[in-house]
């Protein structure tokens, strides 16, 4: 099993023996800033293209076709379009507010995204509650959306920043509860640890019947937090126009653009890491041959193939059903999400006790 | 001719007209207790058509169309302002709520203004739009200086006038507030994606939850009755296809009809068969667009692409025969267009074929969906009286409990030798609205495969006058259009041009009674009640 | 009583609601592998046809002497809703008989106001104009929608 703390702690050892260990140490977080962002701009990519050709196919459209092969270049050319388009300052609007906004949605989706483990040593925030810091550093895209739509001196962006608030603050509480039961199981907030323990079999597989609701509870919610799907009515376009960001043009759209896709992709990754097992190859236990098969297969590739394969199924239900009412989106949280999911993590907390895992 | 008696003895003034489909004159002193009695003791529940016309040195006209649900009994009755300076009539809006609307239409038109109507702004022109443009004396060729481009935002006011009288007979000017100053109003349109096209509503929210809701129409007035008055009735067919764009068929069947009615010209059985086809085709086709749309606004955006892959089979087959594909051209006076293409009979039974189980698709993607039905479900209910008082015809009105339908109240084509089922749910919602609309589909199919095979040999375009001239007198058609019914009313004084040509907008009915029906509802629902009423701006506006 | 019966409607309807999803789900999974019906325009011209009837432009068919049937009699510029059509003709004798004849010198049309209702080809007497299937007509300058349609001798 390819581990890449071998390459960080390669390129430590050679900073350290031509400079200070502090100017050393600032290289290297600069380093991982900006591997952070490319691969932050590169996953935005992929995802855009991605759900333009996933999209179309159940659809029966094509999808991009003409810009490169297939269409591939087509996002590229977007991005340039979205950078030369000018950015329009809306009138009594509040400037500072209706600027500040979109940063404050992508600090908090940058934030949550170097949460997640690619690969063996590949984490860059790891610490022992994780799982605490993702929530919350997810949940400060909310302040940015209610910035945004307050801020745009528009109805239609208002009303949809309200309807946005609502939603995702009652959908991080099952959020929260889905990914405590996966930590009941598991003991521990550490997602390089969640990792680590699922070498005999993902958590799926090992905490079964409440592990596989907690999984339903999550991708429903986390479709929600995310403002997709069916869940898209902050910005639903047959009736708000675009929502809280109609009134934002050229980068400052593309940075919320950007952010949702990435935010997407987190809740895929977030949910490939603690019920699929993250970069963890499938283990089978006795059958030796055949795990180690699957440790040739590099651990991104698996975290890939599995947040990516999330993604398709919440592509998948986003594109198949309609969008919800705004009381339907209450009800279906307050009186069926969190109370299953209440029922569930008791569940689970039996199976734990009496040892009726995996 | 009991009912003739019965009018004699209601208004004693009444005089019957003979010619053309006939119709009675009732004085406009009468005219408000005469729409009254019709309403209350002969049951004249439902105002087909309301149209102002100009009775040269007389005044104003205004041409009722009345019809009574349970009898099916027909009145056409006309009442005249008692001059071209004093142009007022009492309103019939308080009788039958459709006449909101249409008198406010007249009023845009001819200036009418409608005595005790709680609303009489203008409809479809801007209110600094000046004189009255379907007059006859309105100056067409200083239209440009009169009412240039105005290149000034239209102030949407917050009130609307009324002309009233007072006790003593005095004539007064009310004005009513529609929208507070600290009222929540947004506007929905005219560039909105739920309204299908450029149709406006001004709403009143408190929160999530609509207080009131203005509608404005007019974004895109073509003013196709005024360009009808100067053209020849050949002419005037082209422009049919344009109004409902998705009921070209059968808006131009209907002014065919008329057309033909006025002539007396009857077309062969092959036409009729042909026509009766072409408008099944043509329901199917916008009933698919109606599916797809309504998706799309409820957020499920593929369902919306499995309409029109749908649609887009059907349209095949109009542009082989018709040669157009939303613009059809088909129907002419006395025929149509050109003869069946060798390839229609087969294309339709393969349409047929595909179309069952693809309408199982739908509802197994869309209509069983439990979103769907917790948003579709008791949304939007229209009632029974309201729809008969409004005139929404056509699913809508079904959707209510209306047996509405033209094709069985008055039966035309071929649709009294076909056997088909009307379909009326009973409760009102978007849900009915929307399986109605579902299930006329399945119906259209069963008429389209009771026809096809039997298609008599036949001419398919009779030999026509080369200037066709309509004898003297009001003329008034109907078809069961995709949303309603579309009528058409001609008033002809022999020229080969229509003095006075009206389109029934099937439209206009299912917007005016937006407001009634959204009070209470989330602006979620206002997008799901207009996407089942299932209006087409063009043919509101014309 | 009225609560189990409340009980009994939350967990059908939840059941209920998820299969009416599955089911849905089902049918976009099936889509999502089916041949797409997407038709790529430009790249199909090729094998893209138009249907015969279909309305493209008026055209004014010449026989291979360049020769068109058109008499000039002016039925289809009356025909015409919107002023479509213009004909310059002349009257000129025909050297053989000694009869003066009108002949077309110009027949002149203009694609951008025409609303291809077909008016004008059915009054036609002769046959001289019909509609061809091009449908193409997106120019750069409103000027050259406006077409000459008999050719000059």
């Amino acid at each position: 099993m390819f581990d890449f703390s071998i390459v960080t702690s390669w390129i430590h050892g050679v900073l350290t023996s031509v400079m200070p260990v502090g100017v050393a140490v600032f290289i290297e977080c600069i380093l991982v800033g900006v591997c952070l962002l490319l691969a932050y701009a590169i996953i935005a990519i992929i995802m855009i293209f991605m759900e333009r050709k996933v999209c179309a196919a159940f659809q029966c459209r094509l999808g991009p076709m003409r810009v490169g092969p297939q269409g591939t270049i087509q996002v590229f050319a977007d991005v340039i379009k979205m950078l030369i388009k000018e950015i329009i300052v809306i009138r009594h609007s509040d400037k500072f507010l209706y600027n500040l906004a979109p940063y404050v949605v992508i600090l908090a989706s940058i934030l949550a995204f170097a949460c997640l483990p690619v690969n063996k040593g590949m984490e860059i925030l790891d610490f022992n509650v994780g799982v605490f810091f993702l929530m919350a550093a997810s949940s400060i895209g909310i302040v940015g959306i209610l910035l945004a739509g307050w801020s745009s001196n528009n109805k239609y962006s208002l009303i949809g920043a309200m309807r946005s608030g609502a939603q995702m603050i009652s959908y991080e509480l099952s959020i929260g509860l889905s990914i405590l039961t996966i930590v009941v199981l598991t003991d521990t907030m550490q997602f390089s640890e969640i990792v680590a323990r699922q070498a005999d079999g993902w958590f799926i597989f090992k905490g079964h019947i409440p592990a596989i609701i907690a999984f339903v509870i999550y991708l429903i919610a986390g479709n929600a937090e995310v403002n997709r799907g069916p869940f898209d009515l902050p910005e639903a376009e047959s009736e708000l126009t675009a929502g809280y960001h109609t009134e934002y043009s050229g980068m400052h759209f593309g940075l919320f653009y950007v952010a949702e896709f990435v935010n997407l992709f987190i809740i895929a990754g977030v949910a490939a890491t603690i019920f699929l097992g993250g970069w963890m190859p499938l283990h089978i236990s006795g059958l030796d041959g055949f795990n180690a098969v699957m440790d040739y297969i590099p651990g991104f590739v698996w975290f890939f193939a599995k947040a990516f394969f999330v993604v398709w199924l919440l592509m998948w239900i986003k594109w198949t059903f309609p969008r919800l009412r705004i009381d339907q989106i209450l009800t279906l949280e307050w009186k069926y999400l969190v109370p299953i999911g209440l029922c569930n993590l008791l569940l689970m907390v039996i199976c734990v006790v009496f040892g009726w895992h995996f | 001719m009991d009912l003739a008696e019965k009018i004699k003895t209601l208004v004693p003034g009444a005089e019957y007209v003979e010619s053309g489909d006939g119709l009675w004159k009732i004085p406009s002193e009468k005219l408000h207790d005469f729409a009254k009695a019709l309403k209350d003791e002969l049951h004249f529940d439902f105002l087909r058509s309301l149209t102002g016309t100009d009775c040269g040195e007389e005044g104003f006209g205004v041409v009722y169309h009345v019809e009574a649900t349970d009898s099916g009994r027909q009145i056409v009755f006309k009442s005249v302002t008692p001059g071209r300076e004093k142009c007022e009539l009492p309103t019939v809006s308080d009788i039958w709520k459709a006449a909101e609307m249409n008198e406010r239409e007249v009023y845009d038109y001819f200036g009418v203004e409608f005595l005790n109507h709680p609303d009489m702004r203008r409809l479809y022109l801007r209110d600094d739009w000046e004189g009255y443009p379907l007059r006859k004396d309105y100056d067409m060729d200083k239209t440009r200086e009169i009412n240039p481009i105005r290149m000034n935002n239209e102030v949407a006011s917050d009130d609307s006038p009324s002309y009233e009288l007072d006790e003593r007979g005095n004539f007064i000017r009310k004005r009513h507030v529609i929208f507070d100053n600290d009222e929540y109003v947004i506007n929905i349109g005219p560039q909105h994606p739920a309204t299908h096209g450029v149709l406006r509503f001004r709403v009143s929210l408190e929160g999530e939850i609509i207080k009131k809701l203005d509608v404005h129409c007019g974004y895109i007035h073509r003013g196709i009755e005024k360009m009808c008055e100067s053209l020849t009735y050949p002419q005037t067919l082209a422009l049919t296809d344009r109004l409902d764009y998705l009921g070209a068929q059968q808006n131009r069947h209907a002014l065919c009809m008329c057309i033909e009615k006025g002539l007396g010209v009857e077309v062969s059985d092959r036409v009729k068969y042909i026509r009766t086809i072409m408008d099944e085709l043509q329901r199917i086709d916008s009933h698919l667009l109606f599916f797809s749309c309504l998706c799309m606004d409820m957020g499920a955006l593929t369902a919306f692409f499995y309409g029109f892959r749908d649609r887009e089979k059907v349209l095949d087959i109009f542009e082989e025969t018709c040669g157009g594909r939303l613009i059809m051209n088909y129907n002419t006076i006395g025929g149509v267009q050109a003869d069946i293409h060798p390839n229609f009979v087969r294309r339709v039974k393969d349409f047929i074929k595909y179309m069952r189980p693809t309408l199982r698709e739908y509802h197994e993607v869309f209509t069983g969906n439990v979103i769907a039905q917790t948003r579709l479900k008791g949304v939007g209910v229209l009632k029974r009286e309201d729809a008969i008082s409004f005139g929404t015809t056509g699913g809508t009105g079904r959707a209510s409990g209306w047996a509405c339908d033209v094709r069985k109240r008055h039966p035309y084509g071929v649709y009294d030798k076909v056997d088909f089922k009307e379909i009326v749910f009973g409760e009102g919602d978007c849900f009915a609205r929307y399986m109605v609309r579902m299930k006329e589909i399945e119906e259209s199919l069963n008429i389209i495969e009771q026809l096809i095979d039997n298609i008599p040999e036949g001419e398919y375009q009779l030999k026509m006058k080369p200037v066709i001239r309509i004898p003297e007198g009001t003329y008034y058609s109907a078809v069961e259009g995709s949303r309603g019914e579309f009528g058409v009313f001609i008033e002809s004084k022999g020229d080969k041009y229509p003095y006075r040509l009206k389109f029934r907008s099937t439209g206009l009915p299912l917007v005016s009674c937006m407001d009634t029906i959204c009070r209470g509802a989330k602006i979620a629902d206002l997008i799901a009640i207009g996407g089942t009423l299932d209006y087409v701006v063009p043919d509101i506006d014309r | 009583m009225n609560n189990d019966k409340e009980k009994k409607r939350y967990f059908a309807g939840l059941l209920r609601g998820l299969k009416s999803l599955l089911v849905g789900m089902k049918v976009t999974f099936r889509e999502f592998f089916t041949k797409k019906t997407t038709e790529q325009y430009p790249e199909n011209r090729a094998e893209l046809k138009m249907f015969d009837r279909f309305r493209g432009t008026l055209t004014m068919p010449h026989d291979e002497n360049g020769n068109n049937k058109c008499v000039a009699c002016g039925l289809c510029q009356n025909a015409c809703p919107n002023g479509t059509i213009h004909i310059e003709s002349e009257m000129v004798e025909d050297p053989e008989t000694g009869k003066k004849k009108r002949v077309l010198v110009k027949y002149q049309y203009d694609l951008g106001s025409c609303m291809f209702c077909m008016l004008c080809v059915n009054v036609c007497p002769h046959d001289a104009i019909a509609f061809d299937q091009k449908f193409e007509h997106a120019v750069f300058e409103r000027e050259k929608l406006v077409m000459t349609l008999n050719k000059r001798k």
